[in-house]
């Protein structure tokens, strides 16, 4: 059997790269919201892990959850996106900075 | 018994409320106006009367009584009652005989004035407001006529409130009196700590015991004062300022600025004595407090001299009796001084009859003169008033004491008390009050010959106009005139040497061996008041009186060129007397404008600047140049934000390793 | 046993790879095509953690319909991908820094001491386990109000999704039922009365 261990190493590289995509495409909206969908796969993948290790499907349960508001959260974040773009034609947040102080 | 007391204090309410409220409506009037006050004071005067005959018969006891609980606080019972006994006697019936008087004068006085009504309900709510301040059987309500009495001061002397200087007059008034009742109010809530109780009674009982306690209060730090000295002088700063002595004399001379029969009332004969009941009044405590008799002897001592200073250089014919008044309110506080609080209730009652007179003189000379006041254009009115002069010369030949005008028995006696006094200040009181009985002729008769002798120096309008002043105005002259002349005479041995004064509080106004008018009184028993008059002669001040006569009838009809020359050669002293002292510019200038100026720093500095600018202002700036440095941090950019929080996170996580 | 090994570590590398390339490539496409290549390999590896109901959900649902919409709205907005890669390195440094604090902290702490010290009862269910029926039992049981509130929020999103993005374009033709209901016999035909014209 592969252990806990193995299974939340793969979880932080792969959270950590997530992180790492951010800022290298900091300009590209919908490259950071992959990289949200990485994080969150990230976490998930530990939400299993821990699930299996521990015998307790209370984490399979999270992950369902988690799932459902990140496919929500993916939906609404394109809506934005396109909403976005109609408007200003470009997602390139470098341009967008109405909102500063 | 109660109802009797009811009576005499209600019925000046009741013709006040209805001159007050109802003086303007058809069925009053201004006729109904006079009517009804003057049958309210009248009944408190005759029923007065009647309680003052039964006192001296003997046929009533001093009684104190609670007529009504006006508030209950934890252990402290407020009431609302009447202490009756032979000392409230002789101020109901002074109170209300001198405000009878002065109701009728007035209706010749005020007859074409608009607020003829308003002035009637005035003096009607002065005398109820009196009253309940002398047959107070509590401090509370003791308090409230003192109030009171304050109140309708400042009204009556803001009467005319259309002039500039009338106004003026009665803030003065009001603010000085204020200076006064806080000492007062200070002395009050003393009594209240340590009796537990205002009334006069258990106060009277308890004082005792916080004395033989040698309680003491610490004020100052550092200094331990007996607890009833402390009560004693706080009380007689209340005094001071009602019954105007040093330092808080300054608004008296001012408050002639109402009408002439107010000064009479309120400003001569009744209110400003209130100071004088109230620490006679009190003497069972006073006669505790050595230190404080002390401070009321020299208080009084120099009031009596330097007022009466002053009215030597004064023009106005008001201002003249307003000092002397001054002057004679000092005679008094120096007799409370000495322990002598029976001769300073006598002198209050003589100089309640013959001031009244001699300002209501004044007011007739002033109708006369067609409201003129400076005795600089007056002269040889002799001969078309020859009431008002008469009756003028009664009221000065009381005010200086000559015998047998009533003046002289109790001026006679206060000084007679200072001499025979303990005290350790008695000596320089005694040295003032005498050479006070000359400056009193002398400013008396000044003004008594520039008015009615001499040449005519009015105008020929005023003079061809000149006559003698209505029944209205002459009858209370006339029956002021009769007690300033014989009252002396007729009381003075019942009422300062026999057991007139017998009441539970009153033992210290009855005199025994201790008592620094025994002398005095061993003389009058053996050789009645005749033996008085006779021995006076003997002693300076009736000398003193004569040649302060003398010398105002030298420097006044025989030979006024020394006058302006005497002005010059002593200008300097005469420009002090002028300027009465600079206590005005102490006050106005002083502490009035002083204390603006202290105001307008505080505003400009404490309010404008640090509370306005630097805390309130200050704070909002502060943020806001906090905010515009911080604000650089919010560029608007998604990412930075993005970036902070992952940041923020690794840093969060990097502190969960390490620890 | 050595079977296991071989499957993670493949699979592991897979996804470790590809999510690499969805961070670096340029073409937002190509991310979104490696995307789905780590969903897929990540849903192998919760095969082999016997979550299998999560696994085919993360094919159904992430492949299926969150990255085709992805790649839909890549297409759709046909970006500038010259000028979102400008200052593709001017970050890098720091992002690298970031990332790899973060990957060593996360790594460090699962000593086997700490993990030790969880009570560990990992075990491998039997074939006729069912664990979609386990998941749905507990969902429908204990879980009931969330999956309830689970429900409500994916309405709530469609809703949104469809607000935001719907508009008007001026100058459409559409009809208005409510005024073609309120329409009147008048409103629809004109009289004109013109007067007639001789031709000369």
């Amino acid at each position: 059997m592969i252990g806990l261990q193995e299974y939340l190493i793969v979880g932080a590289l792969l959270f950590s790269i997530g992180v790492a995509g951010i800022f290298l495409n900091r300009k590209n909206v919908i490259i950071i919201l992959m990289c949200i969908e990485l994080m969150l796969l990230a976490v998930n993948t530990n939400f299993i892990a821990f699930s299996q290790a521990l015998n307790d499907s209370a984490g399979q349960i999270f992950v369902f959850f988690i799932l459902t508001v990140a496919a929500a959260e993916a939906a609404i974040g394109l809506a934005i996106l396109i909403v976005l773009f109609r408007n200003l034609k470009t997602v390139d947040v470098s341009e967008i900075d109405a909102l500063k102080g | 018994m109660k109802g009797l007391y009811l009576t005499i204090a209600l019925s000046p309410l009741l013709g006040a409320i209805i001159a007050g409220f109802f003086g303007k409506t058809q069925i009053i009037g201004r006729k109904g106006s006079h009517i009804v006050t003057i049958a309210g004071v009248a009944l408190s005067c005759v029923l007065s009367l009647y309680v003052l005959y039964g006192f001296m018969m003997g046929n009533i006891e001093s009684q104190s009584m609670d007529l009504y609980t006006w508030l209950l606080s934890g252990q402290y019972e407020f009431k609302i009652g009447f202490l009756v006994d032979p000392l409230t006697a002789v101020m109901m019936s002074v109170v209300t005989f001198v405000s009878l008087m002065v109701h009728v004068y007035t209706i010749g006085y005020m007859h074409d004035d608009p607020g003829y009504q308003r002035f009637f309900s005035y003096i009607a709510l002065f005398t109820f407001s009196m009253l309940m301040l002398v047959m107070s059987n509590n401090f509370l309500q003791l308090f409230f006529g003192w109030e009171a009495v304050g109140l309708v001061s400042y009204l009556l002397i803001g009467f005319w409130f259309t002039r500039e200087t009338a106004v003026f007059a009665n803030m003065k008034a009001f603010l000085i009196n204020r200076v006064g009742d806080f000492g007062f109010l200070l002395g009050i809530a003393a009594i209240l700590y340590y009796c537990g109780s205002l009334d006069y009674g258990v106060v009277f009982s308890k004082i005792v015991d916080v004395y033989n306690a040698q309680t003491t209060i610490e004020i100052i730090p550092g200094m331990e004062w007996y607890v009833v000295n402390t009560i004693g002088i706080l009380l007689f700063i209340g005094a001071m300022g009602k019954s105007a002595q040093i330092p808080l004399h300054v608004w008296l001379p001012d408050s002639m600025e109402g009408p002439t029969p107010i000064s009479a009332l309120i400003h001569a004969a009744t209110m400003v004595t209130a100071g004088i009941f109230m620490v006679s009044r009190m003497s069972p405590i006073y006669e505790l407090a050595p230190a404080a008799l002390g401070f009321i002897l020299i208080v009084g001592a120099l009031t009596a001299f330097l007022m009466g200073l002053i009215g030597i250089v004064q023009t106005d014919i008001k201002r003249v009796v307003a000092y002397s008044t001054l002057s004679q309110l000092g005679y008094m506080t120096v007799a409370l001084g000495v322990s002598a609080y029976n001769v300073a209730i006598f002198h209050l009652m003589t100089h309640a009859f013959f001031k009244a007179l001699l300002f209501l003189a004044a007011g007739s000379v002033i109708i006369a003169m067609h409201h003129e006041q400076d005795m600089r254009k007056m002269g040889g009115l002799k001969k078309y008033m020859p009431i008002t002069y008469i009756t003028s010369l009664v009221g000065s030949l009381a005010l200086i004491g000559i015998p047998p005008f009533s003046g002289f028995f109790s001026k006679d006696s206060i000084i007679d008390a200072v001499h025979h006094s303990s005290s350790s200040f008695a000596g320089v009181a005694y040295i003032l009050v005498v050479a006070g009985v000359f400056i009193t002729a002398f400013y008396s008769f000044r003004m008594f010959f520039l008015v009615f002798h001499g040449e005519e120096r009015m105008d020929e309008h005023t003079k061809s106009h000149l006559h003698e002043t209505p029944k209205v105005v002459t009858l209370p002259l006339i029956l002021l005139a009769i007690p300033s002349a014989v009252i002396g005479i007729l009381v003075i041995e019942p009422m300062l040497f026999g057991d007139y004064f017998t009441g539970p509080y009153l033992k210290a106004l009855l005199v025994d061996a201790t008592s620094p008018i025994h002398a005095l009184g061993e003389l009058i028993h053996e050789h009645g008041v005749m033996g008085m008059i006779v021995t006076s002669f003997s002693h300076p001040p009736v000398w003193l009186a004569i040649s302060g006569v003398v010398a105002a009838w030298y420097l006044y009809l025989k030979n006024p060129a020394l006058t302006g020359k005497l002005r010059e050669k002593f200008s300097a002293a005469h420009f002090v007397l002028e300027k009465k002292f600079w206590f005005d510019e102490l006050y106005i200038d002083g502490f009035a404008k002083g204390g603006r100026k202290i105001g307008a720093i505080l505003w400009k500095v404490g309010d404008i600047k640090l509370i306005d600018g630097l805390m309130v202002n200050g704070s909002a700036k502060a943020v806001g140049w906090f905010s515009l440095i911080v604000r650089h941090i919010q560029t608007g950019y998604l990412f930075h934000y993005a970036f902070s929080m992952i940041i923020g996170l690794v840093l969060l996580i990097t502190l969960f390793v390490i620890l | 046993m050595i079977f296991e090994y071989i499957i993670f570590y493949l699979f592991s590398g897979i996804l470790l790879l590809s999510s690499t390339m969805v961070v670096v490539v340029r073409n937002p496409v190509f991310a979104a095509l490696f995307l789905v290549l780590s969903f897929f390999t990540a849903a192998i590896l919760w095969v082999t953690m016997q979550a299998e109901f999560l696994g085919i959900v993360l094919v159904l649902v992430y492949v299926g319909a969150v990255m085709v919409l992805f790649l839909f709205v890549i297409m759709m907005l046909n970006l500038e991908l010259s000028k979102l890669k400008q200052f593709y390195h001017r970050y890098m440094p720091i992002g690298l820094l970031v990332a790899v604090t973060m990957a060593v902290e996360l790594i460090i702490v699962l000593t086997p001491e700490k993990l030790s010290q969880l009570q560990q009862s990992q075990v491998s269910h039997p074939a006729e386990y069912n664990n979609t029926a386990e998941l749905g039992r507990q969902l429908y049981t204990d879980y009931m109000y969330p999956f309830e509130i689970a429900a409500v929020i994916l309405l709530v999103a469609i809703i949104a999704a469809i607000v935001l993005t719907m508009r008007r374009r001026p100058g459409t033709k559409h009809q208005d039922p409510g005024k073609q209901v309120l329409v009147q016999a008048k409103d629809r035909v004109k009289v004109v009365s013109i007067d007639v014209e001789r031709r000369d």
